[in-house]
């Protein structure tokens, strides 16, 4: 690890105090992410640092709206539209809990492993297809030529592992369709896809998920080809954890105070994912035990301290916040629900009873100027509604699992301050055990570095549930599926995690149909602009009061550093941002072998 | 144009309404693949340069440099591809807000071009404008009932009849999110088009490529004997005909079920998932709710049930247990029992 001391928000806002001149720079949009996402910023080049932030989402759909009065059977089929396949099975989550109903144990089985292929995949393409990009020679050069020669002369630690013999060949590996990473990756992403679509029919919507479970046909056939991608995929973390772990480190070492690029307070969501059949009936009276059992677990962590694992705390605890977004406000609407199924009392900016009222107009930083809105996390304890960030998904859902101590499949074991996943041997390595320890930052490194553990994770929970979905056909349990009926009335809510992190859907019943259905996916969590009361969002945050590393000066400057924050929360808005250098000089144009310019 | 086109430019919007599933789903695509494309993987292809935001090295300006500069005409010949359905701007034009935008006007801090002001701006530049997914054919989800954006495809904001300077209707590649292959594929055929290779791209009466949309889904799925016998799947799970679960497959134009999803696996009714018709101009509203049959389902799929669907399954019966059994003489012994008479 690096040699850098913690380092808190405060101190990094302290700079001097006399006048300097302050530029303003956007990046919009930003590119390797899905959706139209602006970053706009002021940057005081003189003390090289970022000294404002702004994140600003360029799409409005209305899903919220147009799904008023539908068939609430219809919607996992309309929200998977939203982003994709994480809000299909949100949607039927939250439709399993309205409808009273436990999906057979194969359809549940089934629904983890074609999730876990989702994550493995937006790990594997995310990470060095998008994300590294940011780490890859032509980059580097173009940014620190200093720390490419470094990397050049620097002997990848687990050399003999991965096979690439300095950080430069591994910086090499990420160049754009030449490298060998980045090309390896494309064609794992496609393997894992395969592996999605043998369980839930296509990617990125899937065909085969339904409310009760999923109405893929299930043979040992089905398994089988699961299987033996599966293990191909294994042997692939084998080697890409070990070469990840290489280059973000060298950052460390190379450029002394790299952790406090997209560092931010230590305060994370998840909502936990890949129910266990055992105990998971759908009901929300026991969702607080339920939710605990899940293969991730559920939890907030406020400030570095774990403050819940409880699904219906966390549930209650969820505030949508307007202040700098394109809305007027619910305050006058009807309260859909004032209590929820256990009693508990239900606030008016919880998502239940959100609706939605859009009202369009020039944007305007100093007031209105994105639309995505602003969800929070309300502390009972200091009654703040606090400002978390889903750590791009993996970094939340390792800190909170590993820190909860509760998941132990033998694949997969927390410990309370670790993770150790236990690798079997596959066709070209021997057995081998990775461990990802609780960083000590919440900062772009380890979001991206806990995104490649990430890929052992899922495949680890695949492993298992394919393991369980085996002991189902051979015994002959094939059903994936239970009927069932609409109620009249209903209240219900789902609790996921998308690969880039916590997701929930809330709905309201009534007379059949869907009185308000409301979804949060992890982009408003990390993607939010200031709230009402002035809390700026984590990209915002995460960017603000952060030190320039790039030798660039402004006038061709690519902001790699804010990049790099900005990636590490694997944003996706269907929103993005957008590069303004200045005055609008044009940085040199780069060589691009590959055609791609 | 033809022989002399060496470069061809793909200016990839992605920032229509939608998901982004179909910038998503080309990385995915095999047949041909992404890389085959940008690295020149067949003989006689122009070097394609893809501007697409997912992929792009470069960010802000240095990326939007290859919008202006198509607009501009110094990127001859560009094919301009749209990703989401295209918002009514003009009905919000009163507030100066927008619903969908990219790039800003005039530098940081300020406002944002809208999706709309870029498709007016290239599409008279583009030598092929090809819509993929079916928000951008025909409006798709975000375009549904009550919808607040007045969201709508692009042949209802150009105009069917629109023909690009080089005189290429719209092309358009529906579906929820498109095909992989379909997109990469019709790409391909676009490319050695404007190289002067091949003939004006072939399309049905949608705009769509005749070859990928020619059939429906029923007639390439592989459940489709299951009708013929009229044996239906009741519950889901099933290996037979989803017609009585909401499956649209006999009436919609797709090719999912004979190509696959991804590297041909997967698919919808296929492997198991009733088809929702999002290939086509009425999805979603007119499929919907989905999983319940339509009414004209109904009324052939209780014909194939109660007439010449049993009476297949009977007579079927009779031949294949005929035939389910290995014929007499195959059986250890001192004679050999097949007929042959030795001769020695």
């Amino acid at each position: 690890m690096a040699n850098g001391t913690t380092t808190s928000t405060e101190q990094k806002t302290a700079t001097s105090g006399k006048n300097v001149q302050i530029k303003e720079m956007s990046w919009d949009p930003i590119t390797r992410i899905v959706g139209s996402l602006g970053i706009h910023t002021k940057i005081d080049f003189e003390n090289r640092e970022i000294k404002e932030a702004y994140s600003t989402s360029m799409i409005f759909r209305g899903f919220d709206i147009f799904m008023r009065g539908t068939d609430p059977r219809d919607s996992h089929f309309i929200t998977s539209r939203i982003c994709g396949d994480n809000h299909c099975t949100c949607s039927v989550l939250n439709q399993n809990m309205a409808y009273g109903i436990k999906p057979p144990p194969l359809g549940e089985y089934i629904l983890n492993l074609g999730e876990a292929a989702d994550y493995m995949f937006d790990h594997a393409i995310y990470n060095d297809n998008m994300c590294n990009v940011d780490y890859c020679e032509e980059m580097v050069k173009q940014t620190n030529p200093s720390v490419l020669e470094k990397a050049n002369n620097t002997k990848a630690p687990n050399s003999d592992i991965h096979g690439y013999r300095t950080i430069g060949d591994i910086m090499r590996g990420f160049n754009p369709f030449t490298g060998k990473t980045y090309n390896e990756s494309l064609q794992i992403a496609r393997l894992t896809r395969e592996m999605f679509c043998l369980m839930e029919g296509r990617h990125t919507h899937p065909s085969t998920l339904v409310p009760g479970g999923v109405s893929t046909n299930v043979t040992h056939q089905t398994l089988t080809d699961y299987y033996v991608r599966l293990m191909k995929f294994i042997e692939y973390c084998k080697k890409a954890i070990p070469m990840h772990d290489d280059i973000y480190d060298f950052f460390y070492d190379a450029l002394p105070g790299y952790e406090q690029v997209g560092f931010r307070k230590t305060n994370l969501v998840c909502w936990g994912s890949f129910d266990d059949p055992e105990y998971c009936d759908h009901k929300y009276k026991n969702m607080s035990s339920w939710g605990e059992k899940r293969f991730i677990t559920p939890g907030v962590v406020i400030d570095g301290e774990l403050v819940t694992t409880d699904l219906v705390d966390i549930n209650l605890g969820i505030r949508i916040l307007l202040g700098s977004s394109y809305y007027q406000d619910w305050d006058n609407d009807e309260m859909f629900v004032k209590e929820d199924p256990l009693g508990n009392p239900v606030d008016r900016n919880h998502p239940w009873n959100k609706t939605t009222h859009p009202r369009p107009g020039k944007r305007d930083f100093t007031d209105k100027y994105s639309w995505v809105t602003s969800p929070r996390w309300h502390d009972k304890r200091t009654g703040t509604d606090v400002c978390c960030d889903t750590g791009g998904g993996p970094f939340a859902r390792q800190w909170v699992t590993a820190k909860a101590g509760l998941v132990d499949i033998g694949y997969i074991k927390a410990t309370g301050d670790s993770l150790e996943f236990n690798l079997p041997k596959t066709i070209g390595m021997p057995e081998m055990q990775q461990v990802w320890k609780i960083p000590e930052w919440s900062n772009a490194i380890e979001r991206d570095r806990a995104r490649a553990y990430h890929m052992t994770y899922a495949a680890m929970v695949g492993l298992h549930c394919l393991e369980k979905a085996l002991e189902e056909v051979r015994a002959g349990r094939t059903k994936t599926w239970t009927p069932f009926e609409v109620p009249k009335n209903a209240v219900s809510c789902g609790f996921h995690e998308a690969a880039r992190g916590v997701l929930s859907h809330h709905m309201t019943i009534r007379d059949g149909k869907v009185a308000n259905y409301q979804m949060f996916p992890p982009t408003p969590w990390n993607a939010s602009p200031r709230d009402s009361n002035g809390v700026p969002g984590p990209y915002e945050d995460a960017i603000q009061n952060t030190p320039i590393f790039e030798e660039n000066g402004p006038d061709d400057f690519k902001g790699i550093d804010i990049m790099r924050a900005v990636r590490s929360f694997d944003p996706c808005l269907p929103c993005g941002v957008h590069m303004y250098t200045g005055k609008g000089k044009m940085v040199k144009k780069m060589h691009t072998p590959t055609g791609m310019s | 144009m033809a022989d002399e086109v060496t470069d061809i430019h793909v200016i990839w919007m992605d920032t229509g309404l939608g998901c982004g599933g179909e910038s998503v789903a080309v990385t995915s695509a095999t047949n041909p693949s992404i890389e085959d494309i940008v690295l020149g993987a067949l003989p006689g292809m122009p070097t394609v340069h893809l501007h697409n935001l997912v992929l792009d090295f470069n960010n802000g300006d240095e990326f939007m440099e290859a919008w202006y500069k198509a607009e501009r005409g110094e990127l001859d010949p560009f094919v301009l591809v749209m990703e989401g359905s295209i918002p009514n701007e003009e009905s919000i034009a009163d507030t100066g807000g927008y619903w969908a935008g990219l790039g800003t006007r005039d530098g940081a801090f300020s406002q944002p071009i809208t999706t709309n002001e870029w498709i007016d701006r290239l599409s008279p530049q583009a030598a092929a404008v090809v819509c993929v997914g079916t928000c951008a054919t025909n409006g798709g989800i975000p375009a549904m009932k009550n919808n607040p954006t007045g969201a709508m495809g692009m042949q209802d904001y150009l105009g069917k009849d629109w023909t690009s300077k080089l005189g290429v209707p719209i092309v358009n590649i529906p579906g929820c999110p498109a095909q992989p292959d379909n997109m990469t594929e019709t790409l391909l055929y676009l490319i050695f088009q404007l190289a002067g290779a091949s003939p004006m791209i072939p399309l049905d009466d949608e705009h769509r490529p005749e070859w990928l949309f020619n059939r429906t889904v029923h007639e390439s799925c592989n459940r489709a004997a299951f009708y013929e016998q009229g044996d239906f799947a009741e519950e889901y799970g099933s290996h037979k005909c989803l017609v009585k679960l909401g499956c649209d497959g006999p009436v919609v134009h797709c090719n999912v079920p004979r190509r696959g999803w991804q590297n041909g696996v997967g698919g919808c009714p296929n492997v198991g998932g009733i088809c929702i018709g999002c290939t086509m101009p009425g999805f979603p509203d007119k499929f919907m709710p989905f999983m319940d049959e339509s009414i004209g389902a109904k009324f052939s799929s209780n014909t194939a049930r109660f007439t010449y669907g049993p009476l297949l399954r009977f007579f079927r019966g009779i031949t294949q247990d005929k035939k389910d059994n290995e014929p007499s003489w195959r059986k250890r012994g001192k004679k050999v029992t097949s007929g042959y008479e030795r001769d020695w």
